[in-house]
């Protein structure tokens, strides 16, 4: 396997116009002749499944949900980010792509977060003229926000809702598609294996969640656009269905995975009010541009806030980091309140959490402008904890969230498997080790409106007259055989633990050593630990029902059992990242006083793993970053 | 706390069900309505029985996967909240609970509490969108649109798709989510040139799917977790009759 | 009805054909939606909303005393004349009532029975929780005003069941029968069916008709409060003060 970044030569900013009048292309007489598959119907999966019917091939889409507009980008809440320039604040495309590298803490490739940033522009466009209610200003004109890491305002919103509408919005365009026939959509379908044949991605195996049906699907590609693997930690923000089969059964048929410790921690979460907890919810961190993060100073204080005078309060993030304050980027503002809980500071039950305060804000914009703001955002929380924000501060704690690792893709987007594309929050994406608020949706809507459909036609130029694979084909009887034989491992062990139970011990184990810090001796502790999980899981787990109706224990357990091996991976590859970089703290490679100790001599690459075998370790292959357009520089947000 | 539960069981698809008797101990008040259920399932695993199945994602009241009736009510006793984001803390101790799945003849029951909404699905598909390829817009800020508009758009654009409206509506009426993306989408300026057809055609595609009429019970606007408001039905019946006024002669 | 497969994709309509097809047959088409027919229940139920606002100021002539309540009912046989003959206005409105009954009433049967098939499993455990009692028993309401209608046209216009029926003597046929203790009792009871259905079925005929503006909805629920309040009372009074003797 090469890890080959097919970057285009040129300047910068003229490096994807130019990619796009040279590459190869399609003709629409052919396109009609050839067949995708996008497995995945968030953002980045929906965008390219419906452009690439429009423009005319023929696209079989699936997802795991009853509905494509459930997929997860539904719950995204904040906003999504465009160098609009619609305020005269400075904002260009370059200083968001200058942004973007920077808040990964220079571990992305310059290309792809330039293009994503030339991009944003598009996306806007788009999503206004599919009927997205962006937030409006009084003239009409579009509203922005600002956001953590960012010092200029270009964050769009719909209330608190982004993600949803904007959901939405593809949602509507694929299902144009799906009246148009041109796409075949295929809900409550959960792809289960990637087959492969003669070394190109040939297609999939689906068990269908309703009936229990085993299907394959080939296709003269695939897509992967099945969102982050955040559930690795048991608790996170992501819904309870997310998962990382589809990307971890592709690894396992050599697509290489890269940085898969880059892990986001989001700042700004419920905290858990028990063992009982089944996911967390996040606080949109837009909340963070009126409320202020504090602390009681005396460790013992366990006054009711209000009684605490402002005298004996530690706003840490305004104490530490005074250019940003409390809009510091998430990894940042993340430790800090780890720290402070950690040095006893803690609030709330278990003294799990750190205060968000809004109190200066409902003086500053009185209460109605705070409802319009954030109204739906204090609703929620009000239901989840019985505590009215208007009133008390909300407290918060950090929560797994986001997955800045994934299938490692070269600039077109296409895995070192031929044939197999990932998108969206799936790949390891053009975030680096750390991702700015609003940037996801961002980079998700980018790969499937306006990148893959077109890198992708320089791959199917070469399919052109050529069949789909063939579904007789051995390999596809073989995968199909295997994907069998794992469901009935699976209710063929006989134990007495449930599934959820495993995945909550090994979502502890991810959480405490390879969370928000990690350190050498955690990590193979870790490891072992995994290992030895995951073999008791495998004689003990209980999974009842049967295999040909809706069963679902059985997803459950075929899900968690993919969780095992990537969460080995995980360390392993935070143990092989000897630095601290971005959402990845390293205490022993760290400075004194807890900061980022980045190591651009050894560690400015890409790891990329490959799949050699059960039982050999997987092998480690890095694609060094060349940076030529900015300055690689510590980050400093003081 | 602990509840005394009657559950809809039900294999299949066309298998018969019956409510079951079963007991939640050990609730904590600030557990979530499906964390209550997970304790149950637990419990009915590690005896080997098969868990009651319930359909969920998010859990946190945004994609509209969840949902069922409990105590003869969608999504619950507290208005505005969909089931994941429902909490024990709103019950009393000691309480039976009733959960039955959304019922309605286009709603297919798959399994338990897991119904087919797929029909929801097929109303969108049949107009509800603007159809805008990938390229082809406009400047974003070329299109004003008044706060007011987008606002009241986005009332209607909250729908999360749950259903709950049609399980909630003595007529299995889909009226308050068809209304809503039609208003979301007719009340924007992007979504005149097709308005009155993507009314016409989701209205009809509607009928065609075995939803009921609407006699204005609101039960569908009192159980909505997204508090869509019965004043977009009157929107939509509006455009729909306009059709043969307006909608029609432009085609 | 045919149940709908799993998943989205198999029932999609194809849009360009069913476009065509639609625009020839509009008015069945119409005719054949819910939200068509509902129309047409609405329009109906204004056209008979009307007579009853009308019949109900005309009776409160029965206050001015039996000279002019016969003059006013002599007159509704003339009004009109001599374009047209004698009572032809009258039937011209009979026959408009008849048709806006027939079509409110064949509508009405027609959306129950798709409510009906729309659930066909029901609940064990059902709770409105937003629904009144007006909404909810609005076809027995109905039932109840068709059956009073009958009754009524046995009592006073054909006289078949009217203790002593005198032809051109509307106020001596309305005393004698409201002086009826039992007949009083049917209008009464008749009357607050009338204005439970109107209590909802105005407010639902705006909504059916699409008469909703952000401005105007704040009016819509007081509005046919109002009107139906006003219809049962004016209504009402007659048997009441009649009972009570204080108009022989
Ligand atoms: C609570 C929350 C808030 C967020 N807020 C923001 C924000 O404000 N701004 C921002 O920019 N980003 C935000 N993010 C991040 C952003 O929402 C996601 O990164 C992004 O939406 C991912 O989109 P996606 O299309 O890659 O994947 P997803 O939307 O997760 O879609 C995954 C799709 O893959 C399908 N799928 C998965 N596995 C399988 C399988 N095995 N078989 C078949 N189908 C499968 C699913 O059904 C689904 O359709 C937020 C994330 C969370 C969790
Ligand atoms: C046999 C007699 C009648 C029956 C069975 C009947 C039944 C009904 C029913 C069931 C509805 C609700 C329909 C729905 O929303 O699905 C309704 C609505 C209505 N009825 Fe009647 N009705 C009768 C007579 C009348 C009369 C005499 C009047 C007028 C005085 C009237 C006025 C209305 C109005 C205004 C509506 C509202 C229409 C709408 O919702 O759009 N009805 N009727
Ligand atoms: C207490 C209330 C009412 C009184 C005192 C009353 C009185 C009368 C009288 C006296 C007539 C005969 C008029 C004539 O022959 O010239 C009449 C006719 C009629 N009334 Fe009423 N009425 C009452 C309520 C109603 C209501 C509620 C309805 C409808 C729902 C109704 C419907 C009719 C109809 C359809 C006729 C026949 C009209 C015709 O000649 O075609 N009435 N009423
Ligand atoms: S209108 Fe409300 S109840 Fe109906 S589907 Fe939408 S969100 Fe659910
Ligand atoms: S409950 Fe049903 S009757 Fe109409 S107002 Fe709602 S759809
Ligand atoms: S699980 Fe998503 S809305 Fe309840």
């Amino acid at each position: 396997m090469e890890l080959v970044s097919h970057i285009p030569e040129g300047p910068l900013a003229d490096k994807w116009d130019d990619y796009c009048s040279r590459t190869k292309l399609v003709s629409p007489a052919n396109r009609r002749k050839l067949e995708v598959i996008v497995v995945g119907s968030g953002l980045a999966g929906g965008a390219a499944a419906a452009t690439l019917a429009e423009l005319g091939y023929r696209v079989q889409c699936f997802c795991y949900q009853d509905s494509p507009r459930r997929a997860h980008s539904v719950a995204a809440q904040g906003g999504i980010n465009a160098a609009k320039g619609y305020q005269p604040d400075g904002d260009s495309v370059y200083r968001l792509f200058h942004d973007t590298i920077k808040g990964g803490d220079f571990r992305s490739r310059e290309a792809n977060v330039y293009r994503l940033a030339q991009l944003s522009l598009k996306i806007i466009d788009q999503c206004v003229a599919q009927g997205v209610p962006f937030a409006r200003e009084y003239g009409g004109m579009l509203d922005v926000r600002s956001f953590g890491g960012v010092q200029v305002s270009r964050t769009f919103y719909c209330r608190g809702q982004t993600g949803q509408q904007l959901m939405l919005g593809v949602y509507q365009a694929l299902t144009r598609q799906i009246a148009r026939g041109q796409v075949v959509m295929h809900p409550r379908s959960e792809m289960l294996d990637l087959v492969v044949t003669d070394g190109r991605a040939a297609g999939i195996i689906v068990r269908d969640l309703a009936t229990g049906e085993i299907r394959a699907h080939a296709a003269h590609a695939t897509v992967l656009a099945t969102g982050g693997y955040g559930n690795v930690y048991y608790l996170s923000t992501n819904a309870k269905g997310s998962n990382a089969t589809a990307i971890w059964r592709a690894y396992r048929r050599g697509a290489a995975m890269a940085n898969p410790c880059f892990t986001q921690i989001h700042p700004t979460c419920i905290p858990p009010s028990g063992h009982h907890q089944s996911k967390l919810t996040l606080m949109s961190e837009s909340l963070r541009n009126d409320a202020r993060v504090w602390v009681p100073q005396d460790k013992d204080d366990k006054r009711p806030p209000g009684e605490i005078p402002e005298s004996q309060r530690d706003y840490f993030l305004e104490r530490e980091y005074p250019a940003y304050g409390n809009l510091v980027p998430r990894d940042l503002a993340s430790r800090s309140a780890k720290r402070a809980v950690d040095a006893g500071h803690g609030v709330g039950p278990n003294d799990h959490g750190v205060y968000l305060d809004m109190a200066d804000a409902l003086e500053r914009l009185g209460r109605e402008q705070v409802t319009d703001r954030y109204g739906n955002l204090f609703e929620m929380y009000r239901r989840i904890t019985d505590e009215d924000p208007y009133r008390v501060p909300m407290r918060i704690y950090p929560a797994p969230h986001y997955t800045m690792g994934g299938l490692w893709v070269d600039y077109n987007l296409m895995s070192t498997l031929p044939g197999l594309f990932v998108i969206g929050e799936a790949n390891f994406s053009d975030h680096g080790a750390n991702r700015l608020g609003a940037s996801a949706l961002m980079q998700g809507l980018a790969d499937g409106y306006f990148i893959l459909p077109i890198t992708i036609a320089s791959y199917l130029s070469g399919q052109v007259g050529r069949e789909k694979p063939d579904l007789r084909h051995e390999a596809f009887q073989a995968t199909t055989d295997q994907v069998h034989q794992r469901i009935a491992a699976l209710l063929g062990a006989s134990g007495k633990r449930t599934v959820d139970s495993f995945h909550r011990e090994l979502g502890q184990i991810c959480w405490n050593e390879c969370g928000m810090t990690r350190n050498e001796e955690g990590l193979r502790e870790a490891i072992e630990r995994i290992r030895n999980l995951r073999e008791e899981y495998r004689a003990q787990v209980q999974v009842v029902g049967e295999e040909d109706n809706l069963n679902q224990s059985l997803e459950k357990a075929g899900r968690v059992n993919d969780f095992f091996e990537l969460a080995e991976l995980m360390c392993l590859d935070a143990l092989h990242r000897r630095e601290s970089c971005g959402g990845h703290f390293r205490e022993d490679y760290s400075t004194p006083d807890g900061r980022i100790d980045r190591d651009d001599e050894n560690y400015c690459h890409v790891a990329a793993w490959e799949f050699s075998g059960d039982d050999q370790p997987p092998k480690l292959q890095s694609e060094p970053l060349q940076f030529e357009f900015v300055q690689l520089a510590q980050r400093d947000y003081r | 706390m602990q509840f005394q539960l009657k559950v809809w069981r039900q294999p299949r698809r066309d298998a018969p069900g019956r409510l079951e008797p079963y007991e939640a101990r050990d609730v904590s008040p600030d557990m979530s309505f499906l964390e209550m259920l997970d304790t149950v399932n637990e419990g009915l695993i590690t005896r080997g029985e098969e868990p009651i199945a319930f359909d969920n994602d998010c859990r946190e009241g945004i994609c509209g996967t969840c949902g069922f009736m409990i105590n003869g009510v969608a999504h619950g006793p507290r208005s505005a909240t969909a089931t994941c984001q429902l909490h024990m803390r709103e019950f009393a101790d000691g309480q039976t609970l009733v959960i039955e799945p959304f019922r309605a003849t286009a709603f297919p029951v798959i399994k338990d509490l897991v119904v087919n909404r797929g029909a929801l699905d097929r109303i969108i598909a049949s107009g509800g969108y603007i159809s805008v390829s990938t390229g082809s817009a406009p400047e974003a800020n070329n299109i004003a649109v008044g706060k007011d508009m987008s606002e009241r758009s986005m009332d209607a654009a909250a729908c999360i798709g749950c259903g709950a409206c049609v399980a909630a509506c003595p007529n299995a009426a889909a009226q308050l989510f068809t209304s809503a993306k039609i208003s979301h989408l007719g009340l924007l300026p992007q979504g005149q040139p097709e308005r009155y057809a993507r009314a016409r055609r989701m209205v009809a595609q509607m009928e065609e799917e075995g939803f009921g009429s609407c006699t204005l019970y609101t039960e569908c606007e009192a159980v909505c977790p997204a508090e869509i408001s019965v004043d977009f039905i009157a929107r939509m019946n509006r455009d729909y009759l306009k059709v043969g006024r307006r909608g029609q002669r432009a085609e | 009805m045919e149940e709908p497969a799993v998943g989205p994709q198999n029932v999609y309509s194809d849009n360009s054909a069913d476009q065509s097809s639609l625009m020839k047959d509009r008015i069945s088409h119409f005719y054949r939606s819910a939200v068509g027919k509902k129309a047409i229940m609405a329009v109906t139920g204004m056209v008979l909303f009307l007579y009853v606002l009308v019949h109900m100021l005309g009776n409160l002539k029965l206050f001015q005393g039996a000279e002019k309540l016969n003059e006013y009912a002599q007159w509704l046989r003339e009004v009109g004349g001599p374009a047209v003959p004698h009572t032809g206005t009258l039937w011209i409105v009979r026959v408009i009532l008849l048709v806006a009954f027939a079509l409110h009433v064949g509508a009405t049967i027609q959306l129950t029975r798709m409510n009906m098939r729309a659930r066909q499993t029901r609940y064990q455990v059902y709770r409105p929780v937003a629904a009144g009692v007006a909404s909810r028993t609005m076809r027995w309401t109905g039932v109840l005003i068709g059956l009073f209608v009958i009754f009524h046209l046995l009592d006073l216009t054909w006289g078949t069941i009217h203790p002593d029926f005198e032809h051109d003597n509307v106020y001596h046929n309305v005393v004698v029968s409201m002086g009826t203790w039992w007949i009083a009792a049917v209008y009464i009871i008749a009357q607050v069916a009338l204005g439970l259905h109107l209590y909802h079925g105005l407010w639902s005929m705006l909504q059916s008709l699409g008469w909703s503006h952000p401005r105007l909805n704040p009016w819509r629920r007081p509005a046919a409060t109002t009107f139906a309040v006003i219809i049962t009372a004016g209504n009402i009074l007659i048997p009441i003060v009649i009972l009570l003797g204080w108009v022989r």
